[in-house]
């Protein structure tokens, strides 16, 4: 007996020949695709239409495409008044701007008035790189998630970025969405499932292992536990990995099985330990099932400079970290 | 817009004075909220609702009205009052104003009230919201005759947002947006030009490419002239500068910063004892020049 992969993954998952894609590619074409099929679909940009990819929406239906300039308060508010008439709006800029920048205005205008408005935020994460921590934001998931009414998802990889912009251009809520800049490896294909508020089970442990732990993950680090997975269970300890893409709503059914099955959570995203998804897990399990959580993120410090694998590993999220911080835990 | 015989000014400004005579009584009921800026946009308000806007208070969600997004949402005293006086809910309503469960909140929320088309109160977003409005629009309707409204206080033309805004609607030309500035040179924590200089502020309109006309809140004619000539450009966004004195009605409340933010009972004692400041406002406003002979305040 050994670990098995969800069927449904990249068939090139652990080999050298694994591609990727930054996730904001993927929502790039989601987004063009989603405003082929709904007129009513409108994208906002704070002059940086390429990085986020928006620049595809914007050049297939130009007249739907409103260029806000370097204004990202002022965005969160137009795409409110034109959610008021009933348009979907995206807006998108870096997400240390929107929602950073923009934060009350997300709350009043768009979650209190229930507008139908998608807040994009490109470039979270320390996974940014070299630009730094002014534009590193490990916040993000925090502020929105407090907000009432706010859906936040963080897609894993390019693919799963696309099927989630398609599904939340249809959900009627609004959402907060937290794209990364760096090109990640494409860990699902067109046949993964993906739906608002599932979590997905992406790798099972080996059973015959005494030892066991459940890793959450959410965003493009995912790849790296599940990389951290595959070592465990080959080191002897049964590790299995879930992908929780949709922050809120959580999960519960999901993260409540999986606590119980396991016993041990260890949960890792590219954010600050306070308040991100692994807060949401800890807030959830410890009334309805104490368990044991481990949260990988950044510690209460900025990030700094540096490539995605040294920051990464600095932050003690790549895959020998986790590795590492679950061999200490269970 | 037709124009106001003599007669229809004179009732304008009796109902004005009936919507002031309810905000009197809503901010004593509550025992906190705003008085001089509802005080002293009342006008701006009874016009806009009793002869401007095309709108259907029994059916609020009608999708052909004009849009009327009260950005200052602290003086929504004012607006509940214009808003329960055009019909569109039971004027006994307004004694809730600030009460638990109330659909009069302290500020404005869009899903409680039909009629309020959004919630506000942070200041500073309701005309990036209007400009969201009119750019919608005008996607759907290019030619359309809505037109969208934004009323904002000076005080809050602090924000920074306000000028990413008009900025914005400068650059997209939005000829049906028409934003009232109720200019009355006050905010809390003393005149606007003490606290933060908004003049040159035609100029500074102007150099945002809106069309800028200067008029007297008070003066219902005027007022209409300037919302009249508002609709006819055609190539620019439009701003009124409306002049208003701060709690105009109740001249002992009258331009006095410290009423910003008091209701009759609670504010500044200098003119008038707390104890009789309802008292003395509703006295003033129902012998008003004479004018209010039928009003059921009486």
């Amino acid at each position: 007996m050994t670990y098995r992969i969800a069927p449904h993954l990249n068939p090139k998952l652990f080999t050298p020949e694994l591609e990727g894609d930054a996730n904001r590619i993927g929502f790039g074409v989601g987004l063009k695709e989603a405003g082929e099929k709904d007129t009513r679909i409108v994208a906002l940009c704070c002059d940086l239409t390429e990085s986020t990819r928006v620049h595809e929406f914007r050049d297939a239906f130009p007249e739907r495409f409103i260029e806000v300039g370097i204004a990202e308060q002022s965005m969160a508010s137009v795409a409110s008044g034109m959610a008021a008439m009933g348009k979907i709006p995206f807006i998108a800029s870096y997400a240390m701007f929107s929602p950073g920048r923009s934060w009350e205005q997300v709350r009043t205008t768009i979650a209190y008035n229930n507008s139908d408005v998608k807040v994009i935020g490109a470039h979270a994460g320390v996974s940014v790189g070299p630009d730094g921590a002014t534009h590193q934001a490990i916040e993000d998931m925090a502020i929105m998630r407090v907000i009432p009414r706010m859906e936040v998802i963080a897609p894993a990889d390019s693919l799963e970025a696309r099927r989630a912009t398609h599904a939340i251009a249809g959900s009627g809520h609004p959402t907060y969405m937290r794209l990364a800049r760096e090109k990640t490896p494409t860990v699902t294909t067109e046949d993964t499932p993906f739906e608002i508020g599932k979590a997905e089970t992406y790798l099972f442990r080996d059973e015959t292992h005494e030892k066991k732990v459940g890793i959450i993950a959410t965003g493009v680090i995912l790849y790296e536990a599940l990389m951290a997975g595959k070592m465990l269970n080959e080191q002897g300890i049964g590790a299995s990995v879930m992908n929780l893409a949709t922050v809120k709503p959580l999960d519960t059914e999901a993260v409540l099985a999986f606590a119980k099955e396991h016993g041990t959570i260890v949960t890792v995203e590219e954010h600050q330990r306070m308040g991100g998804m692994g807060s949401a897990v800890a807030e959830y399990l410890s009334l309805t099932h104490p368990t044991k959580v481990v949260r990988l993120g950044v510690d209460d410090v900025f990030g700094q400079s540096g490539t995605i694998d040294e920051l990464w590993k600095h932050f003690g999220l790549d895959h020998e970290s986790i590795v590492k911080t679950v061999t200490e835990n269970i | 817009m037709k124009y106001l015989s003599d007669t229809e000014v004179a009732s304008l400004e009796a109902k004005a004075n009936e919507i002031r005579m309810s905000v009197i009584e809503m901010l004593v009921a509550a025992g906190s909220g705003h008085t001089a800026g509802p005080l002293g946009t009342a006008d701006i308000f009874t016009l806009l609702y009793f002869h401007v806007l095309n709108h259907k208070p029994e059916d609020p969600f009608w999708s052909e009205r004009d849009r009327l997004i009260l950005s200052n949402g602290h003086i929504c005293p004012v607006l509940y009052a214009t808003m329960a006086h055009a019909g569109y809910f039971p004027k006994e309503e307004l004694l809730t104003l600030r009460k638990f469960g109330s659909r009069l909140q302290g500020h404005p929320h869009k899903e409680m009230l039909p009629g309020i088309e959004t919630s506000s109160g942070p200041l500073g977003s309701g005309l990036s919201q209007a400009i969201g409005m009119a750019l919608a629009e005008r996607i759907d309707n290019p030619y359309s005759n809505k037109y969208f409204y934004c009323v904002t206080g000076d005080g809050e033309l602090d924000e920074g947002q306000v000028w990413e805004a008009l900025m914005h609607a400068g650059k997209e030309q939005l000829h049906n947006l028409i934003v009232i500035v109720d200019r009355n040179g006050i905010q809390i924590d003393g005149y606007t030009e003490g606290v933060m200089p908004l003049e040159p502020l035609h100029e500074k309109f102007a150099a945002f490419n809106f069309d800028v006309q200067e008029v007297d809140g008070h003066n219902m004619r005027a007022l209409q002239d300037a919302i009249g000539r508002a609709q006819a450009v055609y190539s620019q966004p439009s701003v009124i500068i409306a002049h208003t004195i701060p709690s105009k009605g109740v001249g002992v409340f009258e331009r006095d910063f410290k009423w910003h933010g008091n209701p009759p009972g609670k504010g500044p004692t200098d003119r008038v004892p707390k104890d009789k400041q309802a008292e003395e406002a509703l006295r003033e406003l129902r012998t008003l020049k004479g004018h209010v002979t039928n009003s059921d305040h009486v």
